[in-house]
C-alpha cells in the first residue's frame, strides 16, 4: 500500500454543501438503532449526507457499515431509529417503492436475463413506453462501454464487464440516491483504480448521490468527499478524507486509516497554543500544537504518520520531538522507501522517506544508529 | 505410436488392420475411465436394452396356447436350410384401430398430467419454504418430508382407502359435525386417483424444487425488490425462471412413474379409471396375451421417450 495514494487529493466539487452552514441535508439519519437478538449491528448511528455528495461508510467486518446501507435500501428494518430521504420519511416505504437503487457487492445480475435485459428490467416496472425504455438502455450501457455486449447472459461476462452492467442497472433508473455495498471488490487492482475514477466521474456527470460501504481505506480517500468510519456499530468519525488521515480524532480512526506511529504519555504542560507530552517510550519531550483540552497529568497519545519523521545520522539541533535508535528494518518501496527504528526502550517506530535523487549515494541500512526528529505541528494528541 | 509392435498372431500388413488399430486406441484409453463408463453402460445394457429387445420381440409374435404363450419369431428347417423369421404387426395395428387403447393411452396422460400439476402446485410453495427457513429447521422439514418412504407404499395406498372409503375416517368426521347428512363418494373415482398420485408423488417433486431454490441467490430477489419489483412480480420475473431446472426435473419424476401407475389406480380407482398400467396387467395376467400386452408397454415406452426428449433440448436451450 503506497502512502502517496493515500495523501491523494480528494476531489474538489464546486459546492461543499456539507461545508455550508444550514444546508438542508438530502438524507437524514436520526439515532438509527439495529439488533439482531443480543448484538447491535448498528448502535444509535446519526448521519447526515447531502445531495451530491459521495460519502463512504468504512469500516472492518462486522462494524455494521452494511448493515447500515441495508437499512437504507430497505431490506433491513431498524429496530429504532428515523431515515429520512429527501425529507420522506422511510418508515414504511418498500424497497420497491424507495427512490433508492443499489448495486450489490455480488453484482446480483439475473443469471436468466442478458446485459440488455438486466438493464431494462428497472424501467419496465415503471411501465415506460417500450420504445423510451429501449432508448434509456442504450444510452446508459453506451455511458458505462458495454453497448456491444448487449445480447450477452451474464455468465458470459468478465467480473470487471459485470461489475459494469451492474452499474448501469443501478443507475438507468435515474435514482436519487445509489447505494454501493463494496463496489470495488471484486475487480484486480489496476482495474480497480481505473473504476474508481470512473465512477467519481459519473457522479459528478449525473449528479446522483452516492453512498459506498467499503473496507478498503484506499478506495475510501480516493472515492469519498466525505467519510464515515464506522467500528462496532458506532460511526468513530465522519470528515473528509485529509481531514480523517491529518486529524483523526481517536487512536481507532488514526490505526485504520493508514500508518501511526503512536506514543503514549503525559501530560506536563498545557499552554495556550501546544503541549508538553512526556513519553517514556521516547527519548525527548514531545511538543504538540494544537488545540485539544486536556489537564496536566491526564494520559493522552501522540500520534504521528510515518512520511513527517525526518531520520538522520546527524543529532538534529533541538532536543524537543527527537528520538533515537537503530534501524531494524528497511524496505525499499521504488517511490519510497520504509525504515523500522527501534528506540532504546524497544519500541519500533515506522518512518517513510521519499527517494528524491536516484542515487542517494550512502544509503541508510540496518542495525545503522539514527536520530528521528519531527516538528510540532506534525503530530496529532488524541485522549482517546 | 510409432513404437508399436502388434501383438502375435494379428495380421500385419501395410495398413495396420482394424483390430490392430482398435488394440492401439485400447491400449491408450485411461484404465479408470473407461471401468467407470463401462459399469453402467453394462448395467444399462443388461438391465434395460436387452430386456427392451426381449419384450420388442414378444410384441412382434402371436398369442399362443403354449408355454411361453406366444409363437416363435424364429423356425429353422434344417431339411431345406431355410430360417423363416416371423414377424407380425398385427398387435399394433390392433392397438392403433381400437380405440380402448388409445382412450386409456390418453386417458393415463390426462390423469398424470393433472397429478403432476397438482403436485407443483402443492410441492412449490413447500419447497420454497423449506429452503428459506433456517439451516437447522431444513434437515428436520426434509426428513419430514422423506419420511413416508419409511413406510410400505403399498400400506399407505391401502390407508387412503380407510381413510376415503363411504364409513372411513373422513366421512365419519363429517357427519359427526354435521356438516353433511350422506357420506361423500370418495373411493373409486378419479377424484381419488389424483390424491392417491398426488400424494405418493409430491416428495419426487419437492425434492429437485427445494434443491433449485435452495441454491438460488437471495439478494437477486432483493435487486428485484430494489428494482421496483412487488413481490409477485419478483417470484414471477425471477423466482419462477430461476426454479426451471427444478421444475423441469421434478415433473419429470412425477408425470412419467404416474403415466404408467398401476397400482394406486387398480386399489382407488372405480371401474371408469383406465390407465395403461391396469390395460397392460389385465393383458398379461387375465388374457394372458404376452404379445399384446408388450405392444403396449412398447408404445407407452416411446409415448413417455418423446415428452422427456422434448424437456431436455429444451433445458439445453435456456442454458445457452
Amino acid at each position: 500500500m503506497s502512502t502517496s495514494s493515500i495523501l491523494a487529493q480528494p476531489k474538489t466539487i464546486a459546492v461543499s454543501s456539507w461545508r455550508e452552514e444550514g444546508a438542508k441535508p438530502f438524507v437524514q439519519i436520526n439515532q438509527l438503532t439495529k439488533n439482531f437478538g443480543e448484538f447491535s449491528a448498528v448502535n444509535s448511528v446519526s448521519l447526515d449526507i447531502y445531495k451530491n455528495e459521495l460519502f463512504c461508510l468504512l469500516g472492518g467486518s462486522g462494524s455494521g457499515k452494511s448493515t447500515l446501507l441495508r437499512m437504507l435500501a430497505g431490506f433491513e428494518k431498524p429496530t429504532s431509529g428515523q431515515i429520512l430521504i429527501d425529507g420522506v420519511d422511510m418508515a414504511n416505504i418498500q424497497p420497491w417503492e424507495r427512490p433508492v437503487n443499489m448495486m450489490f457487492q455480488s453484482y446480483a445480475l439475473f443469471p436468466h436475463l442478458t446485459v440488455e435485459a438486466n438493464v431494462a428490467f428497472g424501467l419496465r416496472r415503471e411501465g415506460l413506453k417500450s420504445s423510451d425504455v429501449k432508448k434509456r438502455v442504450v444510452d446508459m450501457l453506451d455511458m458505462v462501454q458495454m453497448g456491444h455486449l448487449a445480447k450477452r447472459k451474464p455468465h458470459m461476462l468478465s467480473g470487471g464487464q459485470r461489475q459494469r452492467v451492474a452499474l448501469a442497472r443501478s443507475l438507468v433508473k435515474r435514482p436519487k440516491l445509489l447505494l454501493l455495498d463494496e463496489p470495488l471488490g471484486a475487480l484486480d487492482k489496476k482495474l480497480r483504480e481505473e473504476t474508481q475514477f470512473e465512477l467519481i466521474n459519473i457522479q459528478d456527470e449525473l449528479g446522483v448521490t452516492f453512498v459506498v460501504v467499503t473496507h478498503d481505506q484506499e478506495e475510501a480517500m480516493t472515492l469519498a468527499t466525505r467519510i464515515g468510519v464506522m467500528d462496532q456499530g458506532i460511526i468513530a468519525q465522519i470528515a473528509e478524507p485529509h481531514q480523517m488521515y491529518e486529524y483523526p480524532n481517536s487512536r481507532f480512526v488514526a490505526e485504520f486509516i493508514g500508518n501511526v506511529n503512536l506514543f503514549e504519555g503525559t501530560v506536563m504542560g498545557d499552554e495556550r497554543d501546544s503541549v508538553t507530552i512526556h513519553c517514556p517510550d521516547s527519548n525527548s519531550m514531545i511538543q504538540a500544537n494544537h488545540g485539544i483540552s486536556c489537564a496536566p497529568n491526564q494520559t493522552v497519545y501522540v500520534a504521528i504518520r510515518p512520511e513527517k519523521i525526518r531520520i538522520s545520522r546527524e543529532k538534529p539541533g533541538t532536543d524537543i520531538n527527537t528520538s533515537y535508535g537503530v534501524i531494524s528494518e528497511v524496505a525499499y518501496m521504488g517511490s519510497q522507501s520504509i525504515f523500522k527504528v527501534r528506540l532504546t526502550s524497544g519500541k519500533e517506530i515506522r518512518v517513510t522517506q521519499p527517494n528524491f535523487a536516484r542515487d542517494m549515494g550512502d544509503r541508510l541500512t540496518w542495525e545503522e544508529a539514527v536520530y528521528l526528529s519531527w516538528d510540532a505541528d506534525s503530530s496529532v494528541v488524541l485522549i482517546s | 505410436m510409432s513404437d508399436f509392435t502388434p501383438p502375435q498372431g494379428l495380421p500385419s500388413k501395410g495398413k495396420p488392420s482394424r483390430l490392430v488399430r482398435l488394440w492401439t486406441r485400447l491400449r491408450t484409453i485411461n484404465m479408470g475411465r473407461s471401468a467407470v463408463i463401462t459399469i453402467p453402460s453394462l448395467w444399462l445394457g443388461i438391465f434395460f436394452f436387452i430386456p427392451f429387445l426381449v419384450v420388442f420381440k414378444i410384441s412382434l409374435s402371436e398369442s399362443a396356447i403354449a408355454i411361453p404363450p406366444y409363437t416363435a419369431m424364429f423356425a429353422w428347417n434344417p431339411e431345406d436350410a431355410y430360417l423363416t423369421i416371423k414377424a407380425s404387426f398385427s398387435n399394433y395395428l390392433f392397438l392403433f384401430q381400437n380405440d380402448f387403447y388409445l382412450d386409456a393411452y390418453l386417458s393415463s396422460i390426462r390423469i398424470a398430467a393433472v397429478s403432476t400439476f397438482f403436485t407443483l402446485i402443492i410441492g412449490f410453495p413447500i419447497a420454497y419454504m423449506i429452503a428459506r427457513s433456517k439451516p437447522t429447521m431444513r434437515t428436520l422439514l426434509l426428513s419430514l418430508v422423506i419420511l413416508p418412504f419409511w413406510t410400505s407404499f403399498l400400506l399407505r395406498v391401502y390407508a387412503w382407502i380407510a381413510l376415503l372409503k363411504k364409513n372411513g375416517v373422513i366421512n365419519e368426521f363429517l357427519m359427526s359435525s354435521g356438516l353433511i347428512d350422506h357420506p361423500l363418494i370418495m373411493l373409486q373415482t378419479n377424484f381419488s386417483v389424483y390424491l392417491g398420485i398426488v400424494y405418493t408423488y409430491l416428495p419426487f417433486m419437492i425434492l429437485p424444487l427445494y434443491t433449485t431454490l435452495e441454491k438460488m441467490d437471495i439478494t437477486l430477489l432483493e435487486a428485484s425488490e430494489d428494482l421496483g419489483a412487488k413481490p409477485y412480480q419478483t417470484f414471477f420475473l425471477v423466482t419462477l425462471p430461476l426454479a426451471v431446472p427444478g421444475i423441469v426435473a421434478g415433473c419429470l419424476l412425477v408425470f412419467i412413474p404416474a403415466v404408467g401407475e398401476f397400482v394406486i389406480p387398480s386399489l382407488l380407482g372405480g371401474s371408469n379409471t383406465l390407465m395403461i398400467g391396469r390395460v397392460l396387467w389385465d393383458e398379461f395376467f387375465l388374457n394372458r396375451d404376452w404379445p399384446m400386452a408388450s405392444a403396449v408397454a412398447i408404445v407407452m415406452l416411446v409415448l413417455l421417450v418423446g415428452p422427456i426428449m422434448f424437456m431436455r433440448s429444451r433445458s439445453k436451450r435456456e442454458e445457452v
